[in-house]
């Protein structure tokens, strides 16, 4: 199994404050990954370093994907904007028509098609402010189909979801991988995570563990990641040596 | 009768005439202009940065008196300082960009008050602060005009990456985009667009023209451009009707002009087909599905 992603001894900050914190991994691609982790342990702030949006990096990131595709928490979005679905799920085609271009019509065709995909068809006139929050997320799921990515970031996409759409969108998850992309989700709901998540890694902004879900979902692994998130120390001196973990 | 109510002002006068397409030029520039700031929830920021325009406007006033292109030149580049600056504040320090442009907008303010009065008479600060429609000459008309041409065409350049940055920031980041560059970009059109609106109604009310209409659109539509398009014939309807009250009343145009704006917004805040107060009273039946 290949990797999709290698981190090695990955540390992001803000002001100086580590959020992730000498953090080595493989992700395998073509696969699910799930990022597990207290709130605070850095997995957004991972996700971000993935995108090249995060402050201060440190260490290394190598990815061999072409195309990323990111799902934001939808506390993101201004959701009272007036834009429609369609207009909102053709943005995913943004690398072929840029800031400049037009929309073609095999684009809009696209798009009325991922928009039936994710069951919102009839919805395409719609503005987003008429959503409920999970109609705005099957929305959000259309435009990273049409993103067309060979790797899929999501940041808590069942963050207030009820249990019809998460099972419409982990479909949609599922073909993602059968296409043979790979995908990433920042996850809360352990027993989701291993129904479903084949591949898990456990952050607390150290690495807990990586790997077979079965094996890094382990009580103890979880009670570690639960006391190790906790610290935030203002007096902390800077960090040194080096702290190497091997996954 | 209705000839003289209604056409012979504009039709005898040159200065009603000349007031007449300034105020349809600030209108069609600036309410696309105000619809955005009300999107970007920027509407008291960018009152804030009108108003910033004023000591590099009265600094322009010190060097070359009462002379159109040295103020406007000044209160651009005052402009535009502010809002680099209040923006640069609010990235490096944890302020918040309210409050950075707030600090930097009274400072601005209380300098160019001061300015103005080393050497200007009072006459010559209440031109500024609230503007002279009427003087508008061949040299502000062309500044007028070509700010709407400017405008139109880089709002319309701009359009999509702005409406991405509006709604959705991180999506703009993650395709590679630097929505700061476009975010600039709107503010510079912003505001020149108040440079612009400035002879006409003075850095205090400047951007009455702007914001007034696009408020009001926003009880009409739900698109940014049918909010747009609502928002410019408002804005010059409230032109007209504000210069022909003056001309007949022997009233000022400037506050006139940005009360028929009021108006507008009034009647579309209790008349408008969403979220107006008509239509939170009405209560029609319930849809089935």
């Amino acid at each position: 199994m290949s990797a999709a992603l290698r981190l090695v001894d990955l540390t992001v900050s803000y002001d100086r404050h580590p959020a992730v914190h000498h953090v080595s991994a493989e992700i395998p691609a073509a696969e699910m990954t799930a990022i597990v982790g207290p709130n605070g342990a850095g997995k957004s702030t991972l996700l971000k370093a993935l995108l090249g949006l995060a402050p201060r990096i440190e260490g290394r990131i190598e990815c061999s994907a072409r195309r990323i595709a990111y799902l934001p928490q939808q506390a993101e979005i201004d959701r009272s904007f007036p834009i429609s679905v369609l207009d909102t799920v053709l943005l995913g085609r943004w690398s072929r028509f840029g800031a400049f271009g037009g929309a073609g019509r095999v684009d809009v065709h696209d798009a009325h098609h991922a928009i039936e995909s994710v069951g919102l068809g009839g919805f395409e006139r719609r503005p987003i402010d008429t959503l409920s929050v999970g109609q705005f997320q099957r929305v959000l799921f259309a435009r990273l189909l049409l993103q067309d990515a060979d790797l899929v970031l999501l940041d808590e996409p069942f963050a207030a979801i009820d249990s019809k759409t998460v099972a419409d969108l982990m479909d949609v998850i599922r073909r993602w991988r059968s296409e043979q992309r790979t995908v990433i989700a920042v996850l809360h709901d352990l027993d989701q995570v291993r129904r479903d998540f084949p591949n898990s890694l456990l952050l607390a902004r150290e690495l807990v563990d990586s790997g077979p879900t079965a094996r890094v979902l382990s009580a103890e692994n979880l009670l570690r990641a639960r006391a190790m998130a906790e610290a935030w120390d203002e007096q902390a001196g800077a960090c040194e040596v080096p702290l190497r973990r091997t996954a | 009768m209705i000839y003289d109510l209604l056409i012979a002002p504009f039709a005898d006068f040159g200065f009603m005439k000349r007031a007449l397409v300034a105020s349809l030029c600030l209108a069609v520039g600036g309410s696309s202009i105000g619809v955005f700031l009300i999107l970007r929830r920027m509407s008291l920021m960018g009152d804030a940065l009108a108003h910033a325009l004023l000591p590099g406007a009265a600094l322009g006033f010190l060097l070359g008196g009462l002379s159109l292109p040295a103020m406007s030149l000044g209160g651009f580049l005052a402009g535009i300082t502010t809002a680099l600056v209040s923006g640069a504040i609010a990235r490096f320090t944890s302020m918040r960009e309210d409050a950075s442009f707030a600090a930097a907008y009274l400072t601005a303010l209380a300098l160019g008050v001061l300015i103005v009065s080393l050497r200007g008479s009072a006459v010559d600060l209440m031109n500024i602060l609230f503007g002279a429609i009427l003087a508008v000459d061949r040299t502000a008309l062309l500044l007028v005009a070509g700010t709407t041409t400017l405008t139109l065409a880089g709002l319309a350049a701009i359009y999509r990456p702005l409406v991405v940055e509006c709604f959705n920031p991180g999506f703009l980041a993650a395709m590679g985009v630097r929505g700061a560059l476009y975010h600039s970009l709107f503010l510079g059109l912003a505001v020149l667009n108040m440079v612009a609106a400035f002879q006409a109604l003075g850095t205090l009310m400047a951007l009455g023209l702007m914001l007034l209409p696009a408020v009001a659109a926003s009880f009409w539509a739900r698109e940014v451009w049918s909010m747009t398009a609502i928002a410019a014939p408002m804005a010059f309807l409230s032109g007209a009707i504000g210069l022909l009250v003056s001309f007949h009343a022997g009233l000022p145009s400037g506050p006139l002009i940005v009360l028929m704006a009021s108006l507008f917004f009034l009647a579309s805040l209790v008349f408008g087909t969403r979220a107006s107060v008509r239509a939170r009273l009405s209560h029609p039946l319930h849809l089935r599905g």
